[in-house]
């Protein structure tokens, strides 16, 4: 089934207006020698009906949030997802729509999109926000080069502390080929970055300083301190976010950060084993025309209307091809929208609840935690808003496994990373990240597991 | 019918106090804030975000929504982005519980049926390009491109070349030559040539022992297939380079001919184009790249394989490649993407991919045939599953552009095809109808270009002139760029 329109009768009516006999006509422009013989090796056609069983089926051999409980972090979580999300991105004039190249047949994801950058802007504290990126890591990266081609500087990048191990591997494969020397900066005793050590590191060839809050290890780093040491020296602060923290959090642009970035996942978008989600990009006004990625600006129309268009688009691959700010096309569009739903159906009040709800909860399960015999909560004189790193009398991996069997899920385990500097290296440590879907009764339900 | 009011920005629907979200009481003991979190740490103010209510936002977007142009609602030629129906039954299966909602360090063992579904994108991805090693990470295309080249950065790396040049034809998209230059490659553009094919001598002047890798899109961007591919690619290969297949056309060739068989070393998918994505206002998208069994061991990690334990159950692992250039994103990649790809490689068969092909190819030909005389392509007598009319001609003789006859097609419902894409043809109209489209649509449309042709050029240089908006000041859109809402000050 190829969801096809000609029958049989229109497809001979097609051919003869072409001028062919058949469609095998139209293919002699590819040399017979290689073209296929025979058919692709792929299992046989299924109905609609079959599909669903055979998806079905395997859908229950895999274990979703839905059904258990999840403590999982790293970098994704179990937000709650309002209902409006689902509704509004389920629209078939949104998803089935592409790139707005056509201003006048695309208003309606325009304004969602100048909407959406109002609203990352209002959420970071940043001027400017573009209209997506892929997810996280990315975004670090892309802010990186940008930072790279706004100071001029290409000699070093430092990261301070515990950014997402996976965001680091990232940034190495995206800079290691070239020049530029990655100085990853230890995390202190208290699990924030070491700022003796940052001081020392940042010199007048770094483009970025690159920190993370809470960072991987679910700790507030100071962000003013760690802007003062980076703007010294005419650096700029890339600071990687997470969005739900910032119902509480001051905002990384109050706290003197040039680029902010996020993985936009907890806005309202579903786990799906990793993807898609949303890379977030804002910065200062300044640095505009260095974005990477596509902006949506207002303007007037020929009869002086409002409207939107895809803009400033001279930085990008299909005009400016190698010199463009990025190679990204295809960005992660409903993603931003789901975003721009979530954003708007928390506000200011929903997303302070959010995240009281969810440093309220972080708490007491840490608290409990930390009262079983053997159990130590790491860095626990250190502010923390929804994660933190326990560490277990067992292995890691093997108390993930205990717990998985009663329909609890928590993780991941630090040993499944590179190690982060100035992390001890060892099989115990694990990350539990409390959300505001999770109940007491859960709570201690995993509390009585690890006993 | 419009609803102007429910269109404003929802910043101007946004009143004090109001509110949408309503929370679950805390239940568990709670703490003072300043206690947990240092007050230097804590914002000052709430976030300036709008203030509305949940009825406000549903018929907020949902009118906007009224103001797109999409596949299901209007035909969609937009060349090079295989603007296919998106089957509905993607959207429900997508989102089963054990799948959309697992987490992404979730053990392999407790989402064995999700890697079971994974594991057979791989292969049949593997299968239609004729190259066995697959990885699903990159999130669109133009990482894919990227990736690919990483790879082949580590493969000469690793054999202790120094390959510099990456070349590519004029045709190519943006994306080729702006991967190339990120993944740190020196970019070399081949001229186009009259028959908007690869200049095979061209080609041979500039491929040495310091090319990396040539990128071509087959069938390139003109719509044709690229005949002299194989001796393309010999060349390459006799320089000891890579050859790249930019896949973004692969809905003309799927089940006919493979990358892999024509010469290919590695290539990218549009799962979010060939295998219906869908394309999401802009986005996600997903991008699986195919290379050769030598290339596989570079590939980013970590990749899906299938094993057999020893009780003879099937177990699939996430695999990290022996030399991986590391990971491109974060996580394993756009699955609910990849997904719905899945799941149409699944209802298509191989039959039914095979036959999809053809019909994208003879719906194009149709559309092709039947505008020849007021559009006539500047290439080929024949296309594969898209083709690039000119409007040089009539721009010369009745001042009516590409834009002009685009804008006005919104008028009569139809989406524009893409234009001036690509480079090499003047006034390009690039028209991608897709095999899910009838006759008497195909028919409807051509009639319609017929007629815009016999507008003036003073009226088409206004059009559209039935859509809310008509031709955006984008001069001033570049020169004073507003990019966000800001609230009135001193009113
Ligand atoms: C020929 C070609 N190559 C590459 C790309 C880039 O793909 P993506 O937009 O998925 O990144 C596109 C599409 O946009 C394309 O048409």
């Amino acid at each position: 089934m190829s969801y096809l329109f000609a029958t049989a009768s229109e497809e001979q009516a097609m051919l003869s207006r072409i001028g062919v006999d058949s469609i095998d006509q139209l293919l002699q422009q590819i040399p017979k020698p290689l073209q296929l013989d025979k058919l692709l090796d792929l299992p046989p056609a299924l109905s609609e009906m079959e599909l669903e069983q055979h998806l079905r089926q395997l859908a229950s051999q895999s274990s979703g949030a839905t059904s258990r409980m999840c403590f999982q972090g790293g970098g994704a979580y179990d937000h709650y997802i309002p209902s409006v999300v689902d509704e509004i991105t389920g629209r078939g004039e949104y998803y089935t729509a592409y790139t707005p190249y056509q201003a006048e047949a695309s208003q309606g994801t325009l304004q969602a999109f100048f909407e959406y950058q109002t609203m990352i802007c209002q959420l970071t504290g940043m001027q400017v926000s573009n209209a997506s990126l892929y997810e996280g890591g990315g975004s670090v990266s892309e802010a990186t080069l940008m930072a790279m081609r706004t100071t001029g500087r290409t000699g070093r990048v430092v990261i301070a502390g515990a950014l997402h191990p996976e965001y680091t591997q990232v940034l190495r494969t995206y800079v290691g080929h070239t020049s530029t020397e990655v100085i990853h900066i230890p995390v202190g005793s208290d699990g924030t970055v070491d700022l003796t050590k940052l001081a020392g590191a940042i010199d007048e060839n770094t483009a970025a300083v690159i920190v993370q809050n809470p960072n991987f290890l679910g700790n507030i780093e100071d962000l003013a301190a760690i802007a003062d040491l980076t703007h010294a020296k005419e650096s700029l602060m890339v600071v990687s976010t997470d969005p739900i923290s910032l119902g509480l959090l001051a905002r990384p642009g109050d706290l003197g950060a040039d680029i902010v970035v996020a993985e936009g996942q907890s806005l309202g978008i579903p786990l799906q084993f990793g993807g898609p989600y949303l890379g977030i990009l804002a910065c200062r006004n300044d640095f505009i025309r260095r974005m990477p990625g596509r902006l949506i600006g207002e303007t007037i129309d020929r009869t002086g209307g409002r409207c939107f268009v895809l803009s400033l688009q001279a930085r990008e691959q299909h005009i400016r091809r190698d010199k463009a700010t990025s190679n990204i096309c295809t960005n992660q569009g409903l993603m931003a929208l789901r975003a721009t739903m979530f954003m708007a159906q928390m506000g200011p009040q929903g997303f302070k609840e959010t995240a009281e709800l969810c440093l309220q909860k972080a708490h007491y399960a840490a608290t409990q935690i930390a009262a079983i015999p053997g159990y130590t909560i790491l860095f626990s004189e250190t502010p923390k808003f929804k994660e933190f790193v326990i560490q277990a009398p067992q292995s890691a991996q093997t108390l993930i496994e205990k717990v998985a069997k009663a329909g609890v899920d928590i993780g991941p385990a630090l040993s499944q990373f590179a190690p982060i500097p100035g992390m001890p290296d060892t099989e115990n440590l694990l990350l539990v990240a409390v959300t505001e879907q999770r109940t007491k009764a859960q709570i201690d339900h995993l509390v009585n597991l690890l006993k | 019918m419009r609803n102007t009011l429910a269109t404003q920005l929802i910043f101007d629907l946004s009143s004090p106090g109001r509110r949408a979200a309503r929370l679950p009481q805390c239940d568990v003991p709670t703490r003072a804030i300043e206690e947990l979190i240092p007050a230097k740490f804590l914002a000052e103010k709430p976030l300036p975000l709008p203030e509305v209510a949940e009825p406000d936002i549903v018929r907020h977007y949902v009118n906007l929504s009224t103001l797109n142009m999409s596949v299901d609602t209007h035909f969609y030629p937009l060349g090079s982005c295989t603007m296919k129906y998106n089957p509905k039954r993607h959207e429900r299966l997508s989102k089963l519980g054990g799948i959309v909602d697992v987490h992404p360090y979730q053990h392999a063992d407790r989402m064995q049926g999700l890697l079971a579904i994974l594991y057979e994108m791989q292969n049949m991805l593997g299968e239609i390009a004729g190259l066995p090693a697959v990885s699903l990470q990159p999130a669109a295309g133009a990482q894919g491109e990227l990736t690919a080249l990483m790879v082949a950065a580590a493969y000469f790396r690793d054999r202790g070349e120094n390959r510099r040049k990456v070349l590519f034809p004029a045709s190519a998209h943006g994306t080729n030559p702006a991967s190339a230059a990120i993944a740190g490659f020196d970019c070399v553009q081949l001229p186009a040539t009259a028959n908007g094919l690869m200049d095979v001598e061209e080609l041979r002047k500039h491929a040495d022992s310091s090319t990396a890798c040539l990128m071509v899109t087959n069938p390139n961007t003109l719509g044709l297939f690229e005949k002299q591919i194989a001796e393309v690619a010999k060349i390459i290969h006799d320089v000891g380079g890579l050859v790249y297949i930019d896949g973004a056309n692969m809905n003309a060739i799927m089940g006919i001919t493979r990358p892999g068989d024509f010469g290919g070393d590695m290539m990218h998918y549009n799962v979010h184009k060939t295998f219906t994505g869908p394309h999401g206002a802009g986005g996600p998208g997903s991008g699986p790249i195919a290379v050769r069994d030598f290339l596989k061991p570079y590939l980013p990690a970590p990749i899906i394989e299938k094993t057999t334990a020893e009780n003879g159950q099937t177990v699939y692992q996430l695999v990290t490649p022996e030399k991986t250039i590391g990971k491109v994103r974060t996580f394993f990649g756009n699955v609910g993407i990849l997904i719905r790809g899945y799941c149409y490689l699944r209802t298509l068969g191989p039959e039914g991919v095979r036959k999809a092909a053809e019909h994208a190819i003879l719906n194009a030909n149709y559309l092709k045939a039947i505008l020849k005389d007021i559009l006539p392509a500047a290439h080929g007598e024949y296309c594969l599953h898209e083709f690039v009319a000119s409007a040089s001609k009539l721009s010369k003789e009745k001042h009516i552009s590409a834009m002009d006859i685009a804008k006005r097609l919104l008028d009569f419902g139809f989406h524009a095809p893409t234009v001036y894409f690509p480079l090499v043809v003047p006034e390009a109209l690039m028209m991608e109808p897709t095999e899910t489209e009838s006759k008497a649509t195909l028919d409807a449309f051509a009639e319609t270009i017929r007629k815009i042709t016999e507008e003036s050029a003073e009226f088409l240089h206004d059009a559209p002139h039935s859509l809310p908006v008509s031709r955006p000041n984008d001069v001033q859109a570049a020169r004073q760029p507003v990019l966000s809402w800001s609230p009135k000050v001193g009113v």
